[in-house]
C-alpha cells in the first residue's frame, strides 16, 4: 500500500494526497475536455445529463451526506433554479452568466428560508416536511401562471456567452463544456469547504449535535448554511436542467425527482463527493440499460414489445434496497474496498471496514 | 473574584430536584473535584455550567458575568470546554479531525474565503493543525492521529475527548469522569495528564470523578454532592473525614466507624 509520507501540515490540506493522485485527476480532466471529439452528439448529450445530475447530487450531498440532514424536497429547489434562470433571461433580459448566478442565489435563499422553520426537525419528520415542500412548489408553479407558464411551462432561451451560442441541440459540445466547467467549479468549492472549518462543522452536527455545540458550533446557523449552500448548488443544477430539457413544466419537478436525487447519493456513496458522480452515472445509465435489455428481451422472445409499467422505478427501488442491505456506503464504498484489497494484498481482512460497535452516547442531552 | 461562581442554583426535572440551592466557586488555576453517589446531580451541574440545561433559580457567573443569557455554543468562545460522561466524539471522523473541530471557536476565516480557500484560510488551517499537533504530542496520540474514532478502544477515546477539549484552548475545562472505565495504567496516565493540564497548559479544571485515589492525588478542593445538595466542600483530607460525607456515601443512618 502506498502511504503518502507527510512531512508538513501543508500535505494535509492539499487537494490531492500525492503526485499520482493529482496526475490521475489531470488525466481524467483531459479526457473529459476531449470527450466531444470522441463521442457523437447523442452520447455527449447523455454525458451532459450525467454532469447536471452530478451537480444536483453534490447539492444534496452537502446537506444529507455531510451535514446529515435528510431532504425529500430538493426537486423544489431544482425548480426554483430552473424557473428563476429562465424568467431572469426572458423577462429581464439578463445574460446567462448573471441569470444563472442569481438563479442559484435565489434557490439558496429559499433554502435558508426553509431551513429556519424546519431545523428543529430530525430524521423522518424532516423528511416529511421537505417532502411537502416539493408538492407545494409544484402547486405554486401552476398557480403563478403569468410567470411560470402554468401547466404549459416555459421554453429555455438559447444561451449566449461571449457572442457564441451555447445550445443543447445546435451546439451540444459547447453546452457540454459549459456544464463541465460549472461541475468543476462546484466540485472545487465543495472540496474547499470540506477542508475548511465550515466542512468540519457540517460533519460535527451530523455526528453529534451536543458535542458540536460544546465545540462552539451553532447548530441552527450551521444547518441554515448547509441548506443554503445545498440549495444554491441544486438551483444551479436546476438552471442547467432547464436548458437541457429545453421545454419544461411543473411535471418535471415531481416528488419522484426528489427521491431520485436521494437514491442517487445513496447508491453513489453517502458522505463523499465521488458518490454524487457515481450516483449520477448509475441513474443516467439505468434507463438506457433497461431500454436496451427490453429491446433484447423483445427480440429473443419474439413478442411484440414487453411493456411493463413502472419497470424503471422498480429497478431503481431494487438496486437501492440491495445497496442498503449489502453496501450502505454505495458505489464509492465498494470501490474503496476493492482498492484497499489490492493495495493491501494479501493482508486484507473482511472486517477492515466494519464499524466497531459504538459506545454509549450521551443519552440525556440532545 | 473567582473564575466561576455558582450561586443558589436549583434545577428540577419534573418531580426530581437534580440540584437544590447549590453554591460553590472555582478559583483560577485550581483543580476542583466534584464527587457524590450516582444521581447526585454532578453531571447536571456540568450541563448547567456549559449551558446545556437551564436552572429554575440561581445564577452561574464566569469572571463575574452571568452565563444564563449564553447558549451552549457560545461557551467555547468564552473559554469553557467540556467532556461528556459517556464519550461523545465525532465517530466518523479521525482523531485529527476531532481535534480540529475543537478549534472551531478559534476560526477567523469568513464564509466566502473558506469556499475559495484563500491564502489566509490556508495559513489559518496550518496554524490549527499545529495546535492540534501540540495536543497530540501532549497526550501521546501519535499512533492514532489518522484513525477513525469508530475503530478506537474505549481508553483511547477518553483521551481523545480530553484532547478535543484542550484543542479549544480553554481557560476552564470540565471533565466528566475522565478516569471511569480506564485500566489502572490508563487511569495513572490520566492522573498525570490532569495535573499537567494545570501546570503546563495553565488551564483550570473542574472534574467529576468517582476514583477517590485520583481525586485526593490531584485536586485542591472537593465538593461533595448528594441528592442535589452540597454535603461538604474542602480539601480532600477535610472532606474525607467529614461525617456527613460518609453518611451520604453509605446511606442515611450509617454511623462512621469510631
Ligand atoms: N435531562 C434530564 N431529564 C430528566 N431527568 C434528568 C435529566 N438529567 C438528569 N436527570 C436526573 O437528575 C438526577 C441527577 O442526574 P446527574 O446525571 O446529574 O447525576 P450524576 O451525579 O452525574 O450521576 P452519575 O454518577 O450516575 O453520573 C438524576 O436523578 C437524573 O435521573
Ligand atoms: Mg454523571
Amino acid at each position: 500500500m502506498r502511504v503518502p509520507f507527510k512531512t508538513s501540515h501543508r500535505h494535509d490540506i492539499r487537494l490531492f494526497a500525492d503526485r499520482y493522485q493529482a496526475l490521475r485527476y489531470a488525466a481524467l480532466l483531459t479526457l473529459a475536455i476531449a470527450l466531444p471529439f470522441l463521442l457523437d452528439d447523442f452520447m455527449i448529450g447523455e454525458v451532459t445529463g450525467v454532469l447536471i445530475w452530478a451537480i444536483g447530487g453534490m447539492g444534496l450531498m452537502i446537506l444529507t451526506g455531510h451535514a446529515g440532514q435528510i431532504s425529500l424536497g430538493h426537486a423544489a429547489f431544482l425548480a426554483v433554479g430552473c424557473y428563476a434562470n429562465v424568467i431572469l433571461m426572458d423577462r429581464f433580459g439578463l445574460p446567462f452568466p448573471v441569470s444563472f448566478t442569481l438563479a442559484g442565489i435565489v434557490a439558496g435563499l429559499a433554502g435558508v428560508l426553509v431551513a429556519v422553520p424546519v431545523f428543529r426537525l430530525h430524521g423522518i419528520y424532516l423528511a416529511i416536511a421537505t417532502l411537502a415542500l416539493t408538492m407545494l412548489v409544484e402547486d405554486i408553479i401552476v398557480l403563478t401562471e403569468p410567470w411560470t407558464g402554468g401547466v404549459v411551462g416555459l421554453t429555455a432561451p438559447t444561451i449566449t456567452i461571449a457572442g457564441m451560442d451555447v445550445d443543447r441541440f445546435s451546439s451540444p459540445d459547447r453546452f457540454y463544456w459549459l456544464c463541465l466547467s460549472i461541475t468543476l467549479l462546484v466540485t472545487l468549492a465543495y472540496c474547499n469547504i470540506l477542508r475548511a472549518p465550515l466542512g468540519r462543522a457540517f460533519l460535527a452536527i451530523r455526528d453529534s449535535e451536543a458535542s458540536a455545540q460544546a465545540m462552539g458550533v451553532h447548530v441552527a446557523r450551521t444547518k441554515a448554511a448547509a441548506f443554503g449552500l445545498s440549495c444554491l448548488v441544486t438551483g444551479w443544477a436546476g438552471a442547467l436542467l432547464g436548458h437541457y430539457f429545453y421545454t419544461f413544466n411543473h411535471e418535471v419537478f415531481t416528488v419522484v425527482v426528489s427521491i431520485q436525487l436521494l437514491l442517487m447519493i445513496v447508491i453513489g456513496g453517502i458522505g463523499s463527493i465521488h458518490g454524487a458522480f457515481y450516483g449520477a452515472f448509475v441513474v443516467g445509465v439505468i434507463p438506457q440499460a433497461i431500454n436496451i435489455s427490453r429491446d433484447w428481451v423483445t427480440a429473443v422472445l419474439g413478442t411484440s414489445g414487453v411493456a411493463v409499467p413502472g419497470l424503471e422505478t422498480g429497478v431503481f427501488g431494487l438496486i437501492l434496497v440491495l445497496f442498503i442491505l449489502f453496501e450502505p456506503y454505495g458505489v464509492h464504498g465498494r470501490i474503496t474496498k476493492w482498492k484497499t484489497y489490492f493495495e493491501l494484498f494479501p493482508f486484507y481482512r473482511r472486517d477492515l471496514f466494519r464499524r466497531q460497535k459504538s459506545y454509549l452516547k450521551t443519552e440525556r442531552i440532545r | 473574584m473567582s473564575l466561576l461562581e455558582v450561586s443558589d442554583v436549583t434545577v428540577r426535572f419534573g418531580g426530581i430536584t437534580a440540584l437544590a440551592d447549590v453554591t460553590c466557586s472555582v478559583e483560577s488555576g485550581e483543580i476542583f473535584a466534584i464527587v457524590g453517589p450516582n444521581g447526585a446531580g454532578k453531571s447536571t451541574l456540568f450541563n448547567l455550567i456549559s449551558r446545556f440545561c437551564e436552572p429554575d433559580s440561581g445564577d452561574v457567573r464566569l469572571n463575574g458575568r452571568s452565563l444564563l443569557d449564553r447558549a451552549a455554543a457560545d461557551m467555547a468562545a468564552l473559554g469553557v470546554a467540556r467532556t461528556f460522561q459517556n464519550i461523545d466524539l465525532f465517530e466518523t471522523s479521525t482523531v485529527l479531525q476531532n481535534l480540529l473541530i475543537g478549534r472551531h471557536a478559534r476560526r477567523q476565516a469568513s464564509f466566502a474565503s473558506q469556499i475559495v480557500f484563500s491564502p489566509a484560510v490556508r495559513r489559518e488551517e496550518i496554524a490549527h493543525r499545529e495546535a492540534a499537533e501540540r495536543i497530540i504530542d501532549f497526550l501521546d496520540l501519535h499512533a492514532h492521529r489518522e484513525q477513525r474514532i469508530a475503530g478506537l478502544p474505549y481508553g483511547t477515546r477518553k483521551v481523545v475527548e480530553v484532547g478535543r477539549a484542550l484543542a479549544m484552548e480553554p481557560r476552564l475545562v470540565l471533565l466528566d469522569e475522565p478516569a471511569s472505565g480506564l485500566s489502572p495504567e490508563e487511569a495513572r496516565d490520566m492522573r498525570f495528564w490532569i495535573s499537567d493540564i494545570r501546570t503546563e497548559l495553565g488551564i483550570t479544571i473542574v472534574m467529576v470523578e468517582h476514583d477517590m485515589g485520583l481525586v485526593s492525588a490531584v485536586s485542591d478542593r472537593v465538593l461533595v454532592l448528594a441528592e442535589g445538595r452540597v454535603v461538604a466542600l474542602g480539601t480532600p483530607a477535610e472532606v474525607q473525614s467529614d461525617p456527613g460525607v460518609v453518611q451520604a456515601f453509605l446511606g442515611v443512618g450509617a454511623e462512621p466507624e469510631a
